[in-house]
């Protein structure tokens, strides 16, 4: 299974580095990494979705606790969370091509961002599943580039 | 402390280390550090021991680290002075040793130009800290200081680097004593909940056959008196990690000896046959464990240590118990004392455990070729020492002998590399244990190719006057890998003949020591005695039988109770 944590880390210097290294060094996956300033100046907050089966999601955590930026780690309730991430993606899209990713784009509520004669370039916001149907419907048409930031997610309600 | 006043950062460095208690700083200068060493020139509160390679630095900063308790500080230059510290950051690092390595780099705006003696040192040490600082501010140098001592020293205890470009040291700061710590996510529990430890209580009370499992948190904690009540009080046989040597006096009769790979027969199929494992501070190492399916299969486990990581790592624990050992083993006393229990309940086991322990003592036998055996060698130290020395080792054959065959009668006697296995440790942990604790003797038991690898340090040992006695366990080999090759690889003895050696007695002599070649039994213990009359730093090159192996030994991933050797006085096979 899936876990989804988010972790309140300093923002000092290198503080990523040690979070990304102690995922290397304890031999667990990284799924996706996503960093960025939090409410509070002196704070960041990363969000990291790892394989749960694979790795004691404990261990993880304990693992890094230990680190001595590192404030709160929360492994987010897949029940009970919001979640969302931003993909680009670039598709070819000449002549009756061009219509399905059109319909395509509109079912799933993403903007068309760039546009040329022969392709299109598409942003939308979404859980990893809903990311993930968009992606298997367009690979057909002729997807050609793809960015995506990694999950950022919150607790429900008053967390 | 150092009053307020405004000051060059190399200055307010010193005042910060003085007033962390720092007495002695190993390190070597280089281009870089000149500010801070011209700083140290004229300070007479803390002691400068110049090594002679950077390892030794860091070497000796541990050993004089694990002999007192306090925090071990050792420094160099940046580049290539700051790498060669890295073995000794990451074999603290594994024995969670208090140590804080001041390294010095090029200009704040040089970094990342690959700038003449250039290394990113935090970078290449960050998995082998527990935290690392790169000063970028004058200011921020004695708050980090600070820091870095309270983080080395707290908790579970290990190695913190700060880095501090050259420019920081020239530049100036107003001095403040802080004692406001900016630490908002550290914060380790040191004190075990009470309700895990009335649940532990209540296991311990019950156990008919329990095992006191001791590791090297018992001995950073300072919990040697409340680990001895609380043995005495259920009478719990005790094992010992490598690692915890010493903390429970092998002369007690609850002493199982070392458990694990070179761990005795008593202490091994205790552990199999217990029904209720306490662990205290250690971490269930694979060379404690063996096959970790197959570990202490009837038993329920308490586990307790101050990091909340190393529980339920490698082991499921009944009961968890997150706290300083010092205290967890405390409150364990005080909850027992008011529990009713009677001896009968484990006097069969303690009966078993004390048959098996007659039976099946560590042995060997003398070398038919009339050579020296080298357990001899440290029974007569032990001997002759009265149990009483500081013993530092390096890794190997020698360094398992010197567990089994030395009798540790207190914390901190016992000082070698457990978790990283670093050759070269013992000769500078040594000398720096030996300047910690001046009024003990201090032996390093080595072989003759750790001894190589950081026998230059003979020099410091000489120039800071800190005579230490080195006991070479001279085979001719490198002799843990060539027993492997023994057992495990068909004899097939490739690059472990170490033969062509110097002649260490005229070495010992070059660098002006005391140096002693010693081939006999007869000669062992007057040697020994010269050695520790001599006044000055020696070393005894013992020549020990040639293919000799460590016995007993669990072959690595087996089940501890598969032990080659560990035959019984009458030669039978198993218990």
């Amino acid at each position: 299974m899936k876990h989804t944590l988010s972790i309140l880390v300093e923002d000092k210097p290198g503080v990523l580095t040690r979070v990304a290294g102690l995922f290397a060094r304890r031999g667990f996956n990284i799924e996706s990494l996503a960093v960025g300033s939090s409410e509070d100046p002196r704070l960041s907050r990363i969000t990291i979705v790892i394989d749960g089966d694979e790795h004691p999601v404990d261990q993880v955590t304990k693992q890094l606790h230990k680190l001595i930026n590192t404030l709160k780690i929360r492994d987010l309730d897949p029940d009970n969370q919001v979640s969302a991430e931003l993909l680009l993606v670039r598709v070819a899209g000449e002549g009756e091509k061009r219509t399905e990713v059109l319909q395509i784009a509109e079912i799933f509520k993403a903007k068309i961002v760039d546009v040329d004669r022969r392709q299109l370039t598409l942003r939308v916001v979404g859980t990893n599943d809903k990311l993930e149907a968009l992606l298997e419907l367009l690979r057909p048409l002729g997807v050609l580039e793809v960015v995506r930031t990694g999950a950022i997610a919150m607790a429900r309600g008053r967390g | 402390m150092t009053p307020d006043k405004r000051m060059k950062g190399s200055r307010a460095l010193v005042a910060a280390l003085k007033d962390e208690g720092c007495e002695v700083l190993f390190g070597f200068p280089g281009g870089v550090a000149i500010p801070f060493y011209d700083a140290l020139y004229d300070t007479e509160d803390i002691r400068h021991v110049l090594v002679r390679h950077e390892q030794g630095a860091a070497h000796a900063a541990d050993g004089y680290a694990r002999a007192t308790g306090k925090v071990g500080v050792c420094t160099s230059t940046s580049g290539p002075g700051a790498t060669n510290l890295v073995t000794g950051i990451a074999t603290a690092y594994l024995d969670s040793s208090p140590l804080v390595a001041i390294t010095w780099q090029v200009r704040s705006d040089l970094i990342g130009t690959d700038a003449f003696q250039e290394a990113d040192i935090t970078g290449i040490t960050m998995p082998v800290v527990k935290h690392s600082y790169l000063v970028k501010d004058t200011a921020d140098l004695p708050q980090v200081v600070h820091e870095a001592f309270h983080i080395a020293s707290t908790g579970r205890p290990g190695p913190v680097v700060i880095d501090i470009p050259v420019d920081v040291a020239l530049g100036e700061t107003v001095y403040r004593t802080q004692d406001v710590l900016d630490l908002p996510g550290y914060k380790p529990t040191t004190r075990g909940h009470i309700r895990q430890i009335r649940a532990a209580a209540k296991a311990i009370n019950e156990a008919e056959r329990p095992v006191l499992y001791l590791g090297g948190g018992c001995i950073s904690s300072g919990a040697a008196p409340e680990i001895l009540r609380l043995a005495e009080l259920r009478r719990l046989p005790v094992a010992t990690t490598l690692m915890a040597l010493g903390v429970f006096p092998e002369t007690h009769e609850l002493s199982m000896g070392m458990l694990g790979m070179h761990g005795t027969v008593t202490a091994n199929y205790a552990v199999h046959e217990c029904d209720l494992l306490i662990n205290m501070g250690a971490r269930f190492d694979d060379r404690v464990t063996g096959k970790l399916k197959a570990f202490a299969p009837h038993a329920k486990v308490i586990h307790a240590d101050v990091d909340p990581a190393e529980i339920g790592k490698n082991v499921r624990a009944l009961v968890p118990i997150v706290g300083d050992v010092k205290h967890v083993a405390g409150a364990l006393c005080k909850e027992l004392e008011g529990m009713e229990w009677t001896p009968e309940r484990t006097a069969a086991w303690l009966g078993r455990i004390a048959e098996r322990k007659e039976e099946f003592p560590l042995q060997y036998e003398d070398p038919a070729d009339g050579t020296l055996a080298p357990q001899f060698v440290i029974e007569e130290i032990d001997r002759v020492t009265g149990h009483d020395a500081v013993v530092c080792t390096d890794v190997g054959q020698h360094q398992m002998w010197a567990t089994q065959y030395y009798t540790y009668t207190f914390p901190r006697q016992f000082i070698s590399s457990g978790g990283l296995g670093t050759m070269g440790f013992g000769l500078p942990a040594a000398i720096g244990a030996k300047i910690g604790r001046p009024d003990a003797a201090v032996v390093d038991i080595s072989g003759d190719g750790g001894f190589q690898m950081t026998m230059q340090e003979l020099a410091t040992a000489m120039s800071a006057d800190a005579p230490v006695i080195v006991c070479i366990l001279n085979n001719g080999y490198l002799g843990m890998v060539r027993q492997w090759q023994d057992l495990f690889w068909d004899k097939r003895y490739s690059f472990t003949d170490i033969t062509l050696q110097p002649d260490f007695v005229k070495l010992a002599e070059a660098f002006g020591a005391l140096g002693l070649r010693v081939a006999a039994k007869e000669e062992v213990e007057a040697a020994l005695r010269e050695a520790l009359a001599a006044g000055r730093t020696a070393v005894i090159d013992f020549n020990v039988a040639q293919e000799e192996n460590v016995l007993p030994m669990v072959p690595a991933g087996s089940e501890i109770t598969e032990m080659i050797g560990g035959t019984s006085r009458k030669g039978r096979k198993k218990p």
